[in-house]
């Protein structure tokens, strides 16, 4: 209660120095918009239905991409973690690759895909797969050996060793690389929802590059904050349930 | 199996180790780990190997498990050569090697699940009925992190007894224990082993261990590692970790290894 209280009276502080410096007028309001003229503009897009339109095309190329790259980069963090050949070919690739800022992909996949779909999923792929390999990799080396040889005696088998007990032993790097690999997921996609224009679907990141266009800082700024609580849904949504399964089993977590 | 047989029926066992080596190679050297080992185990003997550490008797109980391969011999466990591990010969490890991310009960039925002909109902009666005898039932769903040491090992010892192993292999399971714990799992292995029969083979650096858990005590010495003598102890359990007798025979397991120690320091110089 008290926490809340408190993490309540900080956002709110937030708002009004914001609302404070607009009424100083130190700045012009084309360029910083009060907090009410924002509020506005997330009223009515939403009333309108361009946001909850534009938030669903945006979430649906997230979660596709997102998805794909899961069901590739586990398997390849596996397999890099478990062969040698892999781990210094795969391997190598996968973090050279991770190292490489995902909007640096938008170039490439515009003249590969052209202005579709195709090209903005590719972008968001590539931002996940490379991150979600390393921490698969990480994880699977960092787990106690004994782990897999008391499973052996236990009767345990190549395919069932690595679902029941390398799997679940590395959860904690899993969710952090899942974790890190949705961040680059919506990073990539906004970079390149923001360069490309594509005809099958406005997304945010394209009322943010009208926003823009327009001169219209509410609309900037609206659909900036638009972003953040999306992100903040989706960590609250689909990791928190992980991180406390995690902290309960593993007693972490506690300070 | 009906469930009746799984919870009391001891299934025979009798193991055979033959002139069994292995070496260790290395970058710079090779290591003579283990030289023409031979040891014979009746069926729900109790045998303690005591020798210091870096004797190879950890890397004995590997390959009795099946964990490693011997380079000559090789283990007999009822008339079948071991070739890999499997669910006849569980060990127990020294560390906890307990799953975090299942609980105590989770742990327990862990093993189980990998033991086909039971229905799923009689592995979680046998999973209870396990964690009852090493007097955790009221911790079944109790996280590893939240167990005690001797918590941790009695949960441990649970799994390994679960799945009604035909051996048991223990390597020096209380090591990490503090003295009040590890005095109380004398008592608990002791009473288990009454009541279930199982062969089982202990390693330990613990000569007062050895004597009080043995049926037969083998002393091994390091490099490479050789069984040097074997002791009968006859004493009649339950024993007391802290009896007389036990102290007795303690102090000549002491001896021999020393006399051994000094033995191999004057001729290896």
């Amino acid at each position: 209660m008290r926490r809340s209280l408190l993490a309540i009276l900080f956002f709110v502080s937030l708002v009004a120095i914001w609302s404070a410096i607009v009424r100083g007028q130190i700045w012009s309001p084309v360029l910083l918009p009060s907090p009410l003229s924002v509020w506005n503009y997330v009223l009515s897009a939403g009333r309108d239905g361009t946001l909850f339109s534009a938030s669903i095309v945006t979430l649906r190329r997230l979660l596709s991409g997102y998805a794909i790259g899961l069901a590739i980069g586990l398997p390849l963090g596996l397999l890099t973690a478990s062969s040698t050949f892999v781990e210094d070919t795969i391997g190598v690739l996968a973090l050279g690759l991770q190292t490489l800022p995902s909007v640096c992909w938008v170039p490439l996949a515009l003249l590969w895909f052209g202005q579709t779909e195709s090209a903005m999923l590719f972008v968001v792929i590539m931002g996940t797969v490379w991150s979600v390999v390393i921490a698969t990799d990480t994880g699977v080396r960092t787990i106690p050996p004994i782990y897999a040889r008391a499973a052996r005696t236990m009767g345990s088998r190549p395919f069932h060793k690595w679902t029941r007990v390398i799997l679940p032993a590395s959860l904690p790097y899993l969710v952090s690389g899942m974790k890190q690999g949705w961040a680059f997921a919506w990073r990539s996609l906004m970079a390149a929802e923001i360069y490309v224009t594509i005809l099958t679907g406005f997304g945010l990141g394209h009322l943010l590059h009208y926003g823009r266009e327009l001169n219209a800082m509410d609309q900037v700024i609206g659909i900036m904050l638009v972003i953040i609580v999306i992100g903040l849904l989706a960590d609250k949504i689909l990791f928190s349930p992980w991180e406390r399964f995690l902290h309960r089993r593993w007693g972490t977590g506690k300070r | 199996m009906s469930l009746q047989e799984e919870l009391q029926g001891p299934p025979p066992a009798k193991l055979i180790v033959e002139h069994v080596s292995k070496w260790f190679r290395q970058k710079r050297q090779t290591v003579h780990a283990l030289d023409d080992i031979s040891l014979e185990v009746a069926e729900g003997e109790f045998i303690v190997i005591v020798g210091p550490s870096g004797c190879g008797k950890s890397t004995l109980l590997d390959i009795i498990a099946g964990l490693e391969k011997p380079d000559k011999g090789q283990v007999m466990a009822d008339n079948q050569p071991v070739l890999n591990p499997g669910r006849h010969r569980l060990v127990m490890f020294q560390e906890s090697a307990l799953f975090p991310w299942l609980n105590a009960f989770g742990n327990v039925m862990f093993g189980l699940k990998l033991k086909p002909g039971l229905r799923n109902s009689e592995r979680r009666e046998v999973a209870k009925f396990f964690l009852h005898l090493v007097g955790l039932e009221k911790f079944m769903e109790a996280n590893v992190h939240e167990l005690s040491g001797g918590m941790k090992q009695r949960v441990a010892l649970a799994r390994a007894l679960a799945p009604n192993p035909r051996v048991l292999l223990m390597d020096e399971p209380f090591a990490a224990l503090d003295a009040m714990t590890r005095e109380q799992l004398y008592g608990d292995i002791q009473r288990i082993w009454e009541k279930r029969r199982k062969t089982i083979i202990f390693v330990t650096h613990n000569v007062r261990e050895a004597a009080c858990l043995a049926d037969r005590v083998m002393i091994m010495s390091p490099t490479p590692g050789r069984i040097r003598e074997v002791f009968e102890v006859t004493l009649p359990r339950p024993r007391d970790f802290n009896s007389i007798q036990i102290a007795q025979h303690a102090s000549k397991l002491t001896a021999a290894l020393k006399g051994h120690a000094e033995h191999d320091a004057v001729t290896n110089a």
